[in-house]
């Protein structure tokens, strides 16, 4: 293949897949409210469009329409730097995330990643860790006090969790052999999903997905009722909705990196044994893959809007005395296993 | 090789274009009717109180070299996780033992930073 077909190729998938992704993104928005409002007993939004569907489009064009407000004390190109590079990092990690396995086009043997190259895992996690500078930067460069402190304490508490993540990962690498997420997914085969192999590792992953994502129970970045919005509270119109969409692409990337770290992926178990055509497996495999994302996403709201938030004292204890701990442990564990079972 | 990281720096590429084209947006439709009151800082509609030059807690400086300490040792465990089904095949039980060391130095140094109170948060 020549480059110019590589990039048309890269470009149809990066289409296909940030379409997807945006729609997502504006139904768990409305997800979330519809969902915040069953769980709290009322009704949420239902009034533009049919049952409110219409409700993300309309939100949307509102910020769009508003005045873009800048503190006159604030850093202005870091406070214009901030959004850019949140809304970078969130719409750059799914590039190595496999939705299926490769599948043949006109001619053309496709695989569906975007692109598979064999550090993956490592550009996920370089990736991530470029997100808490946006953060911080956003907090600082405001002159605000609250988005001073909320800045200052989402760095902490990210930096704190990549650290039992990475140790996480760790684990899954070894039954894998590689960085490759291709490689990953397909050493999950059958019933040999991570989550099943190394329950310890799946816990302490999702736990520090959620403190990285500063979703509740661990969004003290955010605090409304000490902090107002935390590092955002100087942001309008569009600014702040790049914080706003890339806060909810960071979850949907979070739940796809579980799932292929964890959750098999888009295999689903003994599905060979059906014997269906082979575009069939894959199409019920991708189908699969969604599935399990939608189902984590849900696992995100759910766990929002039922639990309460955690104080800061609490938040570092648990990261630093618990989770990293607990994935130290769950390294040995796996090693252990290899070497006992030769799995 | 290149063929490998293309796909990359073109998501790279379009990721950037986006997060610009959403930030130049805000000003491009909304109205600008700058004025004093609106452009000082958030405090309720009251003249802000204090100012972002105070001193922050010395903890959060702790949690960051901590952080430095600990995530280098990860870059460290990964080619050994890599490369340990193979590497046990053939030299057996010592590829465990050596990184088993290496994790209980780690957490030695984890268990000396945790007695001197540097986790603690009150």
């Amino acid at each position: 293949m020549n480059y110019l077909e590589i990039i048309v190729i890269t470009l149809v998938k990066i289409l296909i897949i940030f379409t997807i992704m945006m729609l997502t993104v504006s139904y768990l928005v409305y997800f979330e409210r519809r969902i915040s409002a069953w769980v709290q007993n009322r009704l949420g939004p239902n009034r533009v469009g049919w049952e409110g569907v219409l409700q993300p489009f309309a939100d949307v064009f509102k910020l769009l329409l508003k005045e873009d407000i800048v503190p006159l004390v604030a850093n202005k190109p870091l406070h214009t730097l901030a959004p850019i590079l949140a809304l970078f990092v969130a719409f750059s990690t799914y590039a190595v995330i496999p939705f299926g396995p490769d599948i043949t086009v006109f001619g053309y043997k496709v695989s569906l990643v975007v692109a598979d190259i064999n550090m993956g895992i490592l550009y996920v996690l370089a990736l991530t860790s470029l997100g808490v500078y946006a953060i911080t930067f956003a907090g600082w460069s405001s002159g605000s006090k609250y988005s001073l402190f909320g800045g200052v304490r989402a760095s902490a508490q990210m930096i704190s969790y990549e650290v039992s993540m990475g140790f996480s990962v760790a684990g899954v690498l070894l039954f894998a052999e590689s960085l490759r997420p291709v490689a990953i997914v397909e050493a999950q085969s059958g019933w040999m999903w991570n989550a099943v192999l190394q329950p310890i590792g799946f816990i302490t992953f999702l736990v520090s997905a959620f403190a990285e994502t500063n979703r509740l129970p661990f969004d003290l970045p955010e605090a409304e009722p000490e902090l107002v919005g935390g590092f955002h509270t100087e942001y309008s119109s569009m600014k702040f909705a790049g914080f706003f969409l890339a806060e909810y692409a960071n979850m949907i990337i979070a739940s796809a990196l579980i799932v292929t770290l964890y959750l098999g992926g888009w295999q689903i178990p003994y599905i060979e044994l059906l014997g269906l055509p082979s575009w069939l497996t894959a199409a019920i495999q991708v189908a699969g893959f969604f599935f399990k994302v939608g189902f984590l996403l849900f696992f995100f709201l759910w766990v929002r809007w039922t639990i309460p938030r955690f104080r800061y004292d609490q938040l570092m204890s648990l990261g630093w005395k618990v989770m990293f701990p607990l994935s130290l442990i769950n390294l040995v564990w796996v090693a252990v296993l290899i070497m006992i079972f030769k799995l | 090789m290149i063929e490998q990281y293309l796909p990359v720096f073109v998501v790279l590429g379009f990721a950037a274009l986006f997060g610009i084209a959403v930030v130049i947006s805000s000003t491009l439709f909304g109205p600008q009717r700058p004025d004093p009151e609106k452009s000082s800082t958030y405090e309720s509609g009251m003249t802000p109180v204090g100012s972002t030059k105070e001193r922050v807690s010395v903890k959060y400086y702790l949690i960051a070299m901590f952080f430095i300490i600990f995530d280098i040792e990860v870059i460290f465990v990964y080619p050994w996780a890599v490369q340990f089904k193979k590497l046990f095949g053939e030299f057996g039980i010592s590829v465990f033992i050596s990184m088993f060391i290496f994790l209980v130095v780690l957490e030695l140094g984890y268990l000396y930073a945790y007695k001197k109170g540097g986790f603690r948060w009150d």
